[in-house]
């Protein structure tokens, strides 16, 4: 038995999250000591995996990073591939990509909406279980996901390792007349979409601690394109992400931590709707206006607030593409592969995705680097939990109960062990320190001479 | 109530496509499988009483990876009537398994890494370690495959 004032929370495999993740935090006189976020989801290589594959096809490779953003890889890496060989997309090909992205965003946001997070509100333990007590509420909500998953399938091939999008194009063009259906069927889903940001609106919980927030930034709120801009007031392009960030090794994680100038950050949907939600869809801002008045926001919770209000945006923003574009067949000529060296930066469900990729003239890839939503989270999400705790313990709260809400917070992140594991390089010290900054190379190609030796 | 097939849902080394393509199969299936189907162990769907006991299916998706990784699948098999693999990682390893076929001083980049966190010298399928009753193939899942081996469980324990 523990004095007072001294246990240790212990999480093994966090529930209700994407991946594998465990919870530490110590607790000694009262005091937090450290609370430690460790991803427990097995390395699999893929930034090694890569080279010396084909670049036109790596894209599908990536792809397989992740299972619930596995678009947002594929777009990423396509991003990268085109720019490392010069190749510019049709504009309606681009047109399908912010289609993709938007089916990407309302599926994976309503998944973790309804299935994670909507039966905290209610107190169940479970969706399942939540079915008994509202049966009608998620019938709704699974038919806003289906939407997303359906629009999906239709302008991609697949809502899971999507098979048309491709460096140069898609491989399949949707037949016009489906695309006008599909906009009936979000329009539909709409309603419900909405209801649900009144929800998590009136249900929000409620942690504060100032962080800063990077997200990408553009005219019509779109999730590619644009420049990458800070809460501090600030822009930069996206060529020079890396120039910004700072790795920080994390020796009990098989995942790295990162900082944006020299702090810790946040990215992902509240970042977004903090730095740019006057670039909402009209229709969206006209029928979210309260919930949308909320933000700038500093309580992590409005996280899920802010996926609710994406929902609608996306559908919106679908909806009007759908509706605005005759979608005719165009033949996929597959480019020319060369030497080249690219970067990638997209606005993924969870936030901003970096890929600097390079090519040889034989057309293969080189080198991958890769910077991932959770791991640039990671340092956020523990200096959170350890202040919750602490927080906690102040108004005298059991351990049990300390445990879950941190949990819970943990959850409002929506993070993804699965893409968080995928750095290049991990070098640790033996050092008692529990994490430290890596010198790193103030150039993203840097470790793809080291990677050769 | 009729009688319910206790089913348990379990990942390894994989990008868990096969659970979000499940949660997706939820989208028409929700209320036929909470009639039909008891969870035991699925750290998705729930937080509370993720227990193996008394599991008539499990479901494992994802490779072997790690020395945890086998001695939980092993437990797992212990515990359940039937296994099936989910996925193209639980039934060919890869592609999580892809680090086998590294060459040399890719293995020696990456050593640190095996060493540290228990990794096993290399990635396996889930029939290198267990008995499998049923494949899904596929990367993602095959989704027909998924709703016939399902169906055919159901029937297997007199689940209506």
């Amino acid at each position: 038995m523990h004095k007072e004032g001294e246990f240790d929370i212990d999480i093994r495999h966090l529930s209700k999250i994407e991946g594998h993740a465990d919870l530490e935090v110590k607790v000694r006189g009262g005091k937090v000591e450290y609370a430690h976020l460790k991803i427990s989801e097995s390395k699999r290589f893929f930034t090694q995996g890569v080279r010396g594959k084909p670049c036109l096809n790596v894209a599908q490779l990536v792809s397989r990073i992740c299972g619930t953003c596995s678009i947002a890889h594929l777009m990423c890496c396509i991003e990268a591939v085109e720019n490392a060989i010069g190749v510019a997309p049709s504009k309606q090909t681009e047109v399908l990509r912010h289609l993709t992205m938007d089916g990407l965003m309302i599926r994976d946001h309503a998944m973790h909406l309804y299935i994670f997070c909507l039966p905290d509100i209610f107190g169940a333990d479970s969706v399942l279980e939540l079915a008994d007590k509202d049966k009608a509420l998620i019938e709704k909500a699974l038919e806003v996901k289906s939407a997303g998953n359906e629009l999906s399938k239709l302008v991609a091939g697949r809502a899971v390792h999507a098979p048309f999008p491709a460096v140069g194009g898609y491989t399949k063009v949707m037949e016009d007349s489906k695309a006008k259906e599909m906009a009936h069927t979000l329009e539909h889903a709409r309603e419900h979409a909405i209801e649900f940001v009144d929800l998590f609106k009136e249900n929000s919980p409620v942690f504060e601690r100032k962080t800063h927030f990077i997200a990408l930034k553009n005219s019509s709120y779109e999730y590619i394109g644009g420049q990458l801009c800070s809460s501090e007031g600030y822009c930069i392009s996206r060529q020079n992400f890396w120039d910004h960030l700072d790795r920080v090794v994390v020796p009990y994680s098989q995942a790295t931590g990162f900082e944006f100038e020299g702090r810790e950050y946040m990215v992902g949907a509240l970042a977004r709707m903090n730095l740019n939600k006057e670039a909402l869809h009209k229709s969206a801002k006209k029928d979210c206006s309260s919930a949308i008045s909320m933000f700038p926001s500093s309580n992590i919770y409005m996280n899920n607030l802010a996926q609710a209000i994406e929902i609608v945006h996306s559908i919106d923003h679908a909806i009007e593409l759908l509706e605005g574009n005759e979608f005719k067949p165009e033949p996929y000529k597959t480019p020319q592969a060369k030497a080249g060296n690219g970067i990638g930066v997209i606005e993924a469900p969870r936030g901003t995705l970096y890929y600097a990729l390079k090519t040889n003239e034989a057309g293969l890839v080189d080198y991958i680097n890769l910077v991932i939503p959770t791991a640039q989270n990671h340092q956020n999400i523990e200096k959170d939990v350890a202040k919750l705790v602490q927080d906690q313990l102040d108004l005298g709260a059991e351990p049990q109960k300390i445990s879950m809400e941190a949990e819970k917070l943990i959850r409002a992140y929506d993070p993804c062990m699965s893409c968080a594991t995928h750095f290049l390089k991990l070098k640790i010290k033996k050092s008692k320190k529990p994490s430290r900054r890596a010198k790193m190379p103030r150039n993203p190609w840097a470790f793809a001479e080291a990677g050769k030796r | 109530m009729g009688k319910k097939l206790a089913v348990s849902w379990i990942t390894f080394a994989c990008c868990e496509d096969s659970s979000i393509l499940f949660v997706e199969l939820l989208n028409q299936h929700f209320f036929e499988w909470k009639d039909k189907l008891d969870f035991r162990y699925c750290r998705m769907l729930k937080s509370q009483g993720n227990d193996f006991e008394g599991t008539d299916v499990a479901f494992v998706e994802g490779a072997i990876a790690t020395k945890e990784d086998e001695a939980m699948l092993k437990m797992v098999r212990e515990k359940s009537k039937k296994v099936v693999a989910i996925g193209s990682c639980a039934c060919t390893g890869l592609p999580s398994a892809q680090r086998n076929a590294f060459d040399e001083p890719t293995k020696r980049e990456i050593m640190m890494i095996i060493e540290r966190f228990g990794h096993l010298e290399k990635v396996h399928p889930i029939k290198d370690i267990v008995k499998v009753d049923y494949m899904v193939p596929g990367c993602p899942m095959d989704e027909k495959i998924f709703l016939e081996v399902l169906g055919k469980c159901l029937s297997e324990f007199g689940v209506q």
